[in-house]
């Protein structure tokens, strides 16, 4: 399942830099290329014109879901890439099933609050569809990228039949009415088929990488899992990293 | 390597408390104390990780209050040590810290106290700031994850100097935030420990520590306080940022500062508003505050959750009234912030509006009302036990005993994931009316149990969860043997600090730093006290109704029920099926069966799920974590379950 705005108004909206200057096509990151500033010991990030200072991230999903881990691997790549990220994250009771949700700001040079003010996340990374939706009535906006999970996991209230989960069309159709651009990818199948339906947040980082909205890549996230994990892990990670890029069309002719 | 011992001048992704453990070690801290709590546990544990290539000795100790004792005893043998809690652990340790405070120390302890405005993962928002008012010690607050870092280095210098206890807040969005943190020297010096005793009663260093002369020791520690005063108006930690003469001068500390920042941002005001970021907090650096209250006549105080700062700073200002002249101050007090709940850059920032009569940046309002239409469509998810979770099935159990017994008996809930049952979404029943901190539910049953003479003759549980049970209840238990209250007592025991994250127990035979230990057994201590025990496994829920039925029925004895399952997301049971569970459709007869969906309105295990076009049950394998207890509630086996061969 694959959905995407128009390629007119994508162009229009996918690379954004400061409100005050519009960015043209040829300043931006080309995909599939890497684009890391170096990563030789103590640097300050290169300025990067095509990204906002600061990149709203919000990462988020069900407790359990690898939500947290997901916010880590993605603030260490950028840390390692020079900027200083701060992430705010809520576990421990919220962790039970609840929704969850890890902000991220990443600047080149500033601290920042821990929580993203409403009305102001640049990229939402879903790890299920449910929670993207209530993250974009809070934190959305009319320039805001959504990559989301299309696998549902319904709220106890759902499996009682005392509330309903939203149906397929109308979820799109919020997406559609609330995103600049946005794309629905099933993470979790692929990563069943990789053995572990955890790996999912995994799938959702490595589209993430895919859609050139940050400046990571596969071998900035090669270098990230290397620092704590096992040869085995980090070959089943990339493995899901590299599903997740699969997933996403090219949106750069 | 461990992250938390990367070498000096790099730039590492420090989560707030790492950035205090690491403060730590650059202060050569050699012991550490605590007991898990959200959000403060990762401090002990991260320190726990490196304890043995850093020669230190850190532990998890039974409650806050022994934490306390046992990093006091390296202080006093010289020794640098902190000790680390969540907010209402300080209220635990409070009555020894009264007593240490009057009596002082000698090696830098920090008492690190990480809270939880908003309450987000606790059943209280308490603040222990007024602690450090009322028993006269220093406090101190980061308000950044570099500063977190500094700051619990320097506290170390600080309780040196004075001799004196100095307590370190943070709060969950500097705790579990994370951040850029530039790593400074790890020290070399290690101290040896030496514990002298023998000199004059008044003589810090050398006299036996004790709070008597009392009076005359107030007078020391009151020495203390005023030192670490003077000290505090210099401190590097408290800064001013913003124009030289600001129309509105902001006071803040902690995550605060960060919100205040984004407020200033956002309304573009830099020119016009100036932030004084406290790091001190108490006692208030008081030359500092006058220099900047002089600014400006327009004050506004940002804290969480009570007005801390803002009664402080208004008894200094009434102080100096001569001097200052008369200020407008905002914050909690006159409702300009709101007093209850955690704070963010939006409320920090809509009250700025209201104060520099600024308007408010908005969303466009065609896009407020998309939105307004789509929030309308999306269903609360509500906190529920885990997919495999024991607790479920120990509720399930103790929910049919109960109804079975028809008496209305109830439990006095406890602290711990089992508190869920207390929120009624949680299980489709509602067993769990009291729920407070930690051990209080079996004192309260042991008061209820003697409410059968004033006509209350209802069968009174408690529970708690293992980790709880050394902490706080076994005095109630006691106490309801002493007394003769007939409880029935349960003890989900899961074999760990589940709901922190698995933090060894006494009950366990591993230590904080790894190390095997003999473990203490729960059931042998409830036989000790006289009860009558039983063990059960909740997932067996014939054999354990049994025992709860005779249990609740009974009369004339203490009974305690110890229903022992491993938690599903501990590591030894993560992400390993002991099941595959199934429903069969053919067999489930829907709404028609009679038993009004038992397993999906009753039971409410997430990954058991409902099938809407068939109407009928369905496990969502992706979810289900093969407990296989669902095969034992469906009247019509229409649940099906196969072993898993590991």
């Amino acid at each position: 399942m694959k959905h995407r705005v128009s390629n007119t108004k994508l162009h229009s909206k996918i690379y954004r830099g400061g409100s005050e200057s519009p960015i043209s096509k040829t300043e931006c990151i080309e995909i599939g290329k890497p684009n890391c500033p170096a990563l030789a010991g103590q640097n300050v990030a290169t300025r990067h014109a095509p990204y906002k200072d600061p990149m709203n991230v919000i990462i988020t999903g069900v407790g359990g879901q690898g939500n947290v881990m997901a916010s880590r691997v993605l603030a260490g790549m950028l840390v390692s890439a020079g900027y200083v990220v701060t992430i705010g994250e809520t576990f421990g009771m919220s962790q039970r099933g609840g929704s969850v949700m890890s902000h991220l700001r990443i600047s080149p040079a500033s601290v920042l609050s821990p929580q993203i003010p409403r009305g102001s996340a640049d990229i939402l990374v879903a790890l299920e569809p449910l929670e993207a939706l209530r993250v974009l009535t809070v934190y959305g906006n009319p320039q805001i990228t959504v990559l989301s999970n299309s696998r549902s996991v319904y709220p106890i209230g759902v499996i009682t039949g005392e509330l309903s989960y939203p149906s397929p069309d109308e979820m799109n159709t919020a997406f559609e009415k609330l995103s600049a651009v946005h794309w629905m990818i099933d993470a979790t199948s692929a990563a069943v088929a990789l053995g572990n339906p955890v790996l999912s947040n995994i799938v959702m980082i490595g589209a993430l990488a895919k859609t050139g909205q940050l400046p990571i890549d596969r071998r900035a996230f090669a270098r990230e899992i290397n620092k704590n994990m096992s040869a085995d892990k980090c070959t089943l990670n990339l493995k899901a990293f590299d599903a997740g890029m699969g997933m996403i069309e090219n949106i750069v002719d | 390597m461990s992250k938390l011992l990367s070498p000096a001048g790099t730039q590492v992704l420090f989560m707030g408390n790492e950035a205090i453990a690491r403060g730590a070690l650059e202060a050569g801290l050699n012991v550490a104390a605590g007991y898990p709590g959200t959000p403060s546990s990762e401090i002990i544990e991260s320190l726990a990780g490196v304890a043995r290539e850093r020669k230190l000795y850190v532990e998890w100790s039974t409650n806050e209050k022994v934490a306390l004792e046992v990093a006091a005893a390296a202080s006093f043998a010289g020794l640098r040590s902190m000790c680390v809690m969540k907010q209402n652990g300080v209220n635990v340790a409070s009555d020894f810290l009264l007593h240490l405070t009057a009596s002082g120390t000698r090696g830098g302890l920090i008492l690190v106290t990480c809270e939880d405005p908003g309450a987000l993962s606790s059943v209280n928002e308490g603040e222990s700031r007024y602690f450090a008012r009322m028993l006269e010690i220093p406090l101190l607050e980061p308000s950044s994850f570099q500063e977190a870092k500094d700051l619990t280095k320097w506290a170390f210098e600080l309780s040196e100097t004075i001799g004196n206890v100095v307590m370190l807040r943070s709060v969950t969005r500097m705790s579990h935030a994370s951040g850029n943190v530039i790593c400074g020297k790890l020290t070399t010096k290690f101290r040896r420990a030496k514990f002298d005793y023998d000199g004059p009663v008044m003589d810090s260093r050398t006299g036996p520590v004790i709070t008597t002369p009392v009076v005359a020791k107030h007078a020391l520690q009151q020495g203390k306080l005023k030192m670490a005063g003077e000290l505090f108006e210099d401190c590097p930690f408290n800064s001013y940022s913003g124009p030289k003469h600001p129309e509105l001068l902001i006071v803040t500390s902690s995550a605060c500062f960060l919100y205040s920042q984004e407020a200033i941002r956002m309304h573009n005001l830099q020119k016009r508003v100036g932030i004084l970021k406290l790091s001190c907090t108490w006692p208030l650096p008081q030359k500092l505050l006058k220099k900047y209250l002089c600014l400006t006549d327009k004050i506004m105080i940002v804290e969480e959750v009570l007005p801390f700062l803002e009664e402080n700073v208004k008894v200094l200002a009434a102080g100096m009234l001569k001097e200052l002249g008369i200020k407008t101050f905002y914050g909690k007090m006159d409702k300009t912030l709101p007093a209850v709940g955690e704070l963010n850059p939006d409320l920090v920032a809509a009250a700025m509006a209201k104060i520099m009569k600024v308007r408010y940046k908005s969303l466009p309002a065609a896009y407020t009302q998309k939105l307004q239409k789509v929030a309308v469509l999306i269903p609360v998810r509500e906190l529920t036990f885990c997919p495999g979770c024991p607790h479920r099935a120990s509720y399930w159990n103790i929910h049919n005993a109960l109804q079975l017994d028809g008496r209305e008996g109830f439990v006095c809930g406890d602290i711990g994931c089992y508190a869920m049952a207390a929120l009624f979404p949680a299980t489709g029943y509602h067993t769990t009316p009291t729920l407070h901190s930690m051990g209080s539910g079996t004192g309260l049953a042991s008061g209820f149990a003697k409410l059968d003479v004033f006509g209350m003759d209802k069968p009174v549980l408690a529970i708690c969860g293992d980790s709880t049970f050394y902490h706080a209840v076994i005095p109630a238990l006691i106490n309801a043997q002493h007394n003769r209250a007939d409880i029935t007592f349960i003890v989900l025991d899961n074999s760990g600090t589940a709901m922190t994250g698995f933090q060894p127990h006494p009950g366990l035979t591993v230590s904080a730093m790894g190390e095997s230990v003999p473990s203490v057994d729960i059931a042998g201590i409830c036989k000790a006290i006289g009860a009558n025990v039983a063990i059960s496994d909740p997932f067996d829920l014939e054999g354990t109704c049994k025992i709860l039925n005779s249990f609740v029925a009974g009369k004339g004895s203490l009974n305690i029920l110890i229903m022992r399952q491993i938690c599903a997301l501990s590591p030894e049971k993560k992400g390993k099926k002991t099941f595959d569970v199934k429903v069969d459709q053919a067999l489930c007869l829907g709404e028609l069966c009679g038993c009004n969906r038992l397993c999906t309105r009753i039971f409410r295990c997430p990954a058991l799920t409902w099938d809407r076009t068939k109407k009928k049950a369905l496990i969502d394998e992706v979810i289900c974590a093969g407990c296989g207890v669902c095969y034992s509630i469906c009247p019509q086996k229409a649940i099906t379950k196969t072993e898993v061969i590991n």
